[in-house]
């Protein structure tokens, strides 16, 4: 494809309480075996893409660690492959990343170094499949400057999280609203865009002369009535993780059917890192009900209604109800956890409960001492 | 010059008839193993986790599975600069092309390879058990004793003995002499097929022998050796070691994975078993479904019942569907309402809907009584089971079949069906 990636990982979101306090949204653990990150990388690979940077900013320890080979999304090349770029010191510069915009100023060379002549800026806390290889081609026929990937939220999200878009019949954006604190609108952008290399970086390089930071308000918004910039509506799954309730909802809608067909079973797939774990066991007294489980679980207890991610141990006689338990937890015997997100590598006692109420999702974070198996 | 101390020779090319349709299509060492493993990937496994990164791997009868399955040897970093894994299949030279013969002649003719590693010792495997085993130890053992050569053996209980070559030592543990499948065995210790070659002792048996027809290992090579003088010495290993050349024992060897805390436990951090998973995805357990006892691979989707079995990757068991005591391997599928009591269902198998397999008295097997034993009902990949339709114990099947292949709706205990060697 014509086109080199940006994805955007440097983010940090407040709404997502305590499970921010461990990782960068990017690297939220998602549907059993991923992470979100793998679902914006596996999009780039599968639309051909071959040369992808991803920058980093906040926490990112957890993102890199699952970056840190490029081959399971098969960006190990030698035309192209994977660049992280976290913030870095300079003779000419010596700030943090201060906005998408200056993330992309930063590394404004990796664009000048590129020939490929188009740019797909995606975010990497978004659930979805694309062709971008689809949306470029919309982006060449309407002779757009920018082109928005743009959802239909409409009694799935709350809009006035995103930014909302309206436009004419043609396509053509009117109005861009960045988080409206009310809005009739239900077209929200998915922070996905593609844009020329060359016009990129003259946009950027301005912005940056002005001391504009912020790629959304300071070029697009700011731009909108003088560049062409067009929606592409996207019509399939698309959900963006970054609150508990979103996140939650988000993983539970795997437990549909069509999801996981749509996901799991249709081509192409979903890559992310392998780790090597043995098949999930049930011993005698466990029964799962409606639940996704992952490899290297030992379910000794019921579940029901639940994710259990990867290493997931689950004692006898415990309930699980309505949670999703991330990576390595153990859930010693008797206990009860319902309406709870647990937090990875957690060790929770055994007889002892927790349990959330279905409009607002607990979450759980217990550093107890964990005892051999 | 490249220097390696240690490479593995992996002798994968037999085709382990023992196991019936399973090996129809692919090489023993390629048969799927405990819900999401083949059987090479413990060998390969070992060997990486014992620090030999140089691996030759001997293919001959059906590599294709093999060959995607190791590819580049990536799942088992054996992707390397210098070394790493090499499928070495027969080839055809200027004169005498020949197949591999056996196999010490299978070594000899890749002696090429191994001199362009220039190692020390060579370490001779198979690709047809299950176990875990350090051979760096081995190594030691091998040193320690300034042996020619080491072979790894275990020890077998007495009235086993006769099954295996078994080796008679001296207290130091070297071999005084070699008896295969003695009637009246004076030991206990059992040759596992692992051997340690000293690389100037293993090149000058494999030259000397070299005009030997289907020359082998434990038939020629080591009584050769033995005979001039040189040192053999028997390292004993004590772990957990499964030959899955039968059915029967294939069959036994994965229930054992499901037991509360199995014997080979493959949850343990340590001596991790790679291998390459085809899937990523979480496995779905519906509402209505019970799975009780069992290890299931990824993806797979449960709607039906799963009692006492090892499910692979990918698999779908239907509504209303029963499985028990049974292997069933990557992206199969049971139909709906169909009941499967102790079956090994090979990779990609439909099986239709309101079946019951494994039903009846055991009545010996009629074609090949010996291998379709155990009360099994034996599945050969690819194949495809119509609607309705009733199967005996010791039966075995492959290929797509029709409710025409089925008079009464049955195929009887004993019976065999096979209309694929080769498909279409």
């Amino acid at each position: 494809m014509r086109a080199i990636g940006i994805v955007l990982a440097g983010g940090n979101s407040n709404r997502m309480k305590e499970l921010s306090n461990k990782r960068a949204v990017a690297a939220m653990p998602i549907a059993g075996g991923y992470r979100s990150i793998d679902f914006v990388l596996s999009n780039m690979s599968n639309s051909h893409i071959q040369k992808v940077a991803v920058f980093t900013q906040y926490n990112a320890k957890s993102l890199n660690e699952h970056l840190n080979s490029s081959k399971w999304w098969d960006f190990g090349r030698k035309q192209g492959g994977l660049y992280v770029f976290t913030p870095t010191t300079t003779p000419e510069n010596s700030y943090w990343y201060r906005g998408t915009a200056d993330a992309i100023a930063q590394n404004i060379d990796f664009l000048k170094n590129s020939h490929e002549p188009y740019v797909v800026i995606a975010s990497g806390d978004g659930i979805y499949k694309l062709d971008y290889a689809k949306v470029l081609e919309y982006h060449i026929a309407k002779k757009a400057d920018f082109t928005v990937v743009t959802a239909d939220v409409a009694g799935k999200d709350d809009p006035s999280r995103f930014g909302v878009i309206k436009t004419d019949e043609d396509g053509r954006v009117i109005d861009f609203e960045e988080k409206p604190i009310s809005t009739d609108g239900s077209q929200v952008s998915t922070g996905i865009y593609i844009v020329r290399r060359r016009q990129l970086i003259e946009l950027i390089e301005k912005a940056k002369e002005e001391e504009r930071y912020d790629f959304v308000k300071d070029i697009l918004i700011r731009y909108k009535n003088v560049k062409r910039v067009y929606a592409y509506p996207m019509d399939s799954y698309w959900s963006n993780i970054s609150t508990v309730s979103s996140y939650y909802n988000t993983n539970m809608d795997f437990l549909k059917k069509d999801v996981r067909d749509y996901f799991f079973r249709q081509y192409p797939d979903i890559y992310s890192k392998i780790d090597d774990l043995p098949p999930a066991k049930y011993n005698a007294g466990s029964c799962v009900k409606n639940s996704l489980v992952s490899s290297g679980c030992i379910v000794n207890g019921y579940v029901e209604n639940s994710i259990l991610f990867k290493k997931a141990y689950i004692g006898n006689n415990c309930v699980i109800k309505n949670s999703i338990i991330l990576n390595d937890v153990y859930v010693g015997d008797n206990t009860r956890i319902e309406n709870c997100i647990v937090e990875s590598r957690d060790t929770i006692r055994a007889n002892t409960n927790y349990v959330g109420n279905d409009g607002e999702i607990k979450i759980v974070v217990e550093k107890n001492e964990r005892y051999a198996l | 010059m490249i220097k390696k101390e240690m490479i593995a020779m992996l002798l994968a090319g037999g085709q382990g008839s023992r196991l019936g349709v399973l090996t129809a299509g692919v090489a023993k060492p390629a048969v799927a193993f405990g819900g999401k493993y083949r059987i090479i990937d413990f060998p390969l496994s070992n060997c990486i986790n014992s620090g030999v990164d140089t691996v030759g791997v001997l293919t001959q009868y059906q590599p294709l599975r093999l060959n995607t399955h190791i590819g580049i040897g990536i799942p088992w970093d054996l992707d390397r600069n210098v070394g790493g894994v090499s499928i070495l299949p027969p080839y055809e030279k200027s004169n005498s092309s020949e197949w591999y013969t056996g196999t010490a002649n299978a070594i000899y003719q890749n002696l090429k390879y191994m001199e362009y590693y220039n190692p020390d010792y060579v370490l001779i495997l198979g690709g047809d058990h299950i176990y875990k085993m350090d051979y760096e130890v081995m190594l030691d053992f091998h040193k320690a004793n300034k042996a020619d050569i080491t072979l790894a053996t275990i020890p077998v209980p007495i009235e086993e003995a006769s099954r295996f070559g078994v080796v008679i030592t001296d207290e130091n543990k070297r071999i005084l002499e070699f008896e295969e499948k003695p009637e009246n065995p004076r030991s206990n210790l059992a040759s596992m097929g692992i051997y340690i070659f000293s690389w100037p002792v293993l090149r000058d048996a494999l030259l000397k022998l070299k005009n030997q027809p289907a020359c082998d290992f434990g038939k020629h090579i080591i009584p050769y050796c033995h005979e001039k003088g040189d040192r053999i010495f028997a390292y004993e290993y004590n772990g957990y070691w499964k030959d899955v050349g039968t059915l029967g024992s294939y069959w036994e060897s994965n229930m054992e994975l499901i037991d509360l805390i199995p014997v080979f436990n493959l949850y343990e951090e340590f001596w991790k078993i790679y291998t390459k998973s085809e899937k990523i995805p979480p496995q779905y357990i519906s509402g209505n479904a019970i799975v009780d006892k069992a290890i299931i691979g990824e993806a797979s989707e449960i709607y039906g019942e799963v009692h006492n079995s090892v499910i692979g990757s990918g698999v779908t068991i239907e509504e209303g569907a029963i499985v028990r005591d049974s292997i069933i391997m990557g992206s199969t599928t049971i139909g709906a309402g169909t009941i499967v009591d102790k079956a090994i269902i090979a990779e990609n198998v439909v099986v239709g809907k309101n079946c019951r397999l494994g039903v009846g008295e055991e009545v010996p097997n009629k074609l090949k009584p010996d291998i379709y034993a155990f009360g099994l009902v034996t599945i050969g990949e690819e194949s495809v089971i119509p609607d309705n339709v009733t199967i005996g114990k010791n039966t075995a099947i492959s290929g797509v079949t029709d409710s025409s292949d089925y008079p009464n709706n049955t195929l009887a205990g004993g019976e065999c069906l096979i209309k694929a060697g080769e498909r279409e």
